[in-house]
């Protein structure tokens, strides 16, 4: 609550109101104008921004109901008190009813005023914070984030710009660290449902039992542990936006459920037996060749098509370099608040490594190339040395180490190279996917798929 | 130089008076000393009110003082009549900020019944007086409520303040007084 920031425009035509009360509340710090009618203020009104009007009510000409009603009109925002030496419930009512904050009848106690505007000053302040932190939200969510030099990445995003608007299915394809579920968020913000909730659920990172109960709850006593109904993201998501994250690893049974979900736009919770209706706005995202998936029989066609309604492909960022510069300036604005420390950029050699660097994970891990820098930084510019993708050599540092010279298949190198990183953060698989660039949920798929301990040693026993 | 002066209709409470000029002195760092005038404000009374007008008697201080006084002069009047502001139901006292004249009553300090000559009384009216000294030299309210400037709209209110400035206002009297001196 900072009284300086509160303007307060005192109306009145009696000379010594105006000059006592605009004194009395001047002490309190506030700024404070004065008018002696109703065309003056509103005068003043336009010209300058009111925080809060106290206005008589009896005044020749334009009487205070007017200027409150006009006020009203011109700004919303600013909130009107009604003073008056004349009483009466009707008067009260009228102005309550016309939008005033409240009614003082004159003269006042000086408590009840200071209480009055204080409570008008926080509820400002409140409302002030609110919209800041929408603000936020919708810069850090909407399209305005999303921008690209590349062309096609242009036609993509505008694509999904106009999509979004619409209530139509959208897959979302590309490989890990292109920014998917921004792109999901970003969709929801820019949706007629932008007001309801957005829900993520990963689908890669749990097991097909608890993926089935995460996905449509359970009933109490629906298996071990159910120890009471729980609803899951599809109802969680109901009035808004449900973002199926990693969708070509859910196995067989799902696959059919979630089809079935999705066409009826209803579906039973685990154990249960009423169905429960929803109105969720699917959003998927995957990295895998859909498609492949189809024809290889591991994925449902007929789930296939009822997902790739609108399919939106995010090029890897090795396809975009163009777009580097402009995510270094962003990224270093956000690690710059977040971590308070003073970045002004990096080094034009810097810039030359990061722009020749092959990304595999993609804008992920660009970001996490930035935090390192970042950290790492004597001084506000960041420079290569800073970024960990120069070995002490000057040469680039390769992703993993070729075995004995021999080639090695490029799944064979992946996964000696999880295996090693997993070691290294000590079985920690956020750690281990910061240091890889990919979100946890790929590199839960990635162990599965390799059969990896999550201690990174040995493998786990063949099923 | 600042001159505090009783400008109540019963008798002076001398010992009072002087508690508020002491402290007054040792606040503001600047002499103090009492008046002795026996002139007081005329046309302050508002009869439909029963009230005076803190305004009227600020605007008297200020002509009273006129003759002879330094421009860096201040006054603080001190009175028993129950002052007011036209929209305010009464006021502790009022000061022109950062100008020159000061006033303050005892007349709503006794409102909980405290007598006169009860030293809870000298203690608040000290307390409001150096509050509106504290305006007349370019303070603003507080937000400190232990803090002599803290705005009080009631008793609890001036007894939980302190008859001194918070840190905060002392280091702002003191650039004040730094930019006054030549």
């Amino acid at each position: 609550m900072n009284p300086d920031r509160t303007r307060i425009l005192v109306v009145d035509d009696e000379e010594i109101v105006r000059e006592s009360l605009g004194g009395w509340l001047e002490k309190d710090g506030y700024t404070l104008g004065t008018a002696p009618d109703g065309p003056s203020a509103l005068k003043a009104m336009r010209e300058e921004k009111w925080s809060i009007l106290l206005v008589d009510l009896k005044m020749p000409g334009m009487d205070g109901l007017q200027v409150l009603e006009e006020a009203r009109r011109l700004s919303p925002d600013t909130e009107v008190v009604i003073m008056t030496a004349y009483a009466t419930v009707d008067t009260a009512v009228q102005a309550m009813k016309n939008g005033a904050w409240d009614y003082l009848v004159k003269p006042f106690d000086p408590e009840e005023l200071s209480l009055l505007i204080q409570k008008i000053v926080a509820r400002q302040a409140l409302v002030r914070e609110n919209t800041m932190l929408r603000r936020a939200l919708r810069r850090e969510y909407g399209f305005k984030e999303l921008t690209s030099r590349n062309p096609a990445m242009q036609g993509v995003l505008d694509l999904a710009k106009t999509a979004a608007r619409s209530h139509s299915t959208i897959l979302i394809l590309g490989e890990s660290g292109t920014g998917k579920e921004v792109l999901a968020r970003a969709v929801h913000s820019e949706s007629p449902r932008a007001q309801g909730p957005f829900v993520a659920v990963s689908c890669a990172a749990l097991a097909e039992t608890l993926l089935e109960s995460e996905l449509f709850g359970h009933e109490k006593g629906s298996f071990t542990g159910a120890t009471a109904r729980r609803r899951g993201k599809f109802e969680a998501a109901d009035k808004g936006t449900l973002f199926l994250d990693e969708v070509g690893d859910i196995g067989p049974k799902l696959q059919l459920d979630l089809l079935r979900a999705l066409e009826d736009r209803r579906f039973f919770r685990v154990g249960g037996s009423e169905p429960v209706t929803v109105d969720a706005r699917i959003v998927a995202a995957t990295n895998r060749d859909l498609k492949k998936a189809v024809e290889n029989g591991d994925f449902r066609e007929d789930l296939y098509y009822r997902l790739n309604v609108i399919p939106v492909r995010l090029a890897p960022l090795r396809e975009r370099r163009e777009d580097i510069p402009t995510l270094v300036d962003r990224f270093l604005e956000q690690l710059s608040l977040e971590m308070e420390k003073r970045l002004e950029g990096l080094t034009d050699e810097a810039m030359e490594v990061l722009k020749a660097h092959d990304w595999p994970g993609n804008v992920r891990e660009l970001r996490n190339v930035l935090e390192r820098g970042a950290v790492v930084c004597t001084g506000a510019l960041i420079q290569a040395s800073d970024l960990g993708l120069i070995s002490d050599t000057g040469t680039p540092t390769a992703a993993a180490a070729v075995p004995n010279g021999a080639p090695a298949s490029l799944e064979h190198v992946e996964r000696e190279h999880i295996s090693s990183v997993l070691a290294f953060a000590n079985g920690n698989v956020s750690q281990a996917a910061r240091i890889l660039g990919i979100d946890r949920a790929t590199l839960y798929a990635k162990i599965r798929r390799y059969g990896l301990r999550r201690g990174g040693e040995g493998e786990e026993p063949a099923a | 130089m600042i001159r505090v002066w009783w400008i109540g209709s019963a008798g002076e409470d001398a010992a009072m008076t002087e508690r508020v000029r002491a402290r007054v002195e040792a606040v503001f760092k600047l002499p103090a000393e009492l008046c002795c005038d026996a002139s007081r404000p005329v046309d302050s009374l508002d009869l439909r009110r029963g009230q005076h007008s803190s305004g009227r008697i600020l605007e008297w201080l200020l002509q009273s003082m006129a003759a002879g006084a330094d421009a860096s002069d201040r006054v603080l009047g001190i009175t028993d009549a129950d002052l007011f502001i036209p929209v305010l139901t009464f006021v502790y006292g009022e000061a022109q900020l950062d100008g020159r004249a000061a006033v303050a009553s005892t007349a709503r300090l006794r409102a909980d019944g405290a007598k006169p000559g009860d030293p809870l009384v000298a203690e608040r009216l000290v307390k409001e007086s150096l509050h509106e000294l504290g305006h007349a030299f370019g303070l603003r309210h507080c937000v400190d409520a232990r803090c002599m400037m803290s705005r009080s709209a009631s008793l609890p209110g001036v007894d939980a303040k302190r008859d001194a400035p918070c840190d905060d206002c002392r280091l702002r009297l003191a650039e004040r007084r730094k930019r006054r001196t030549p």
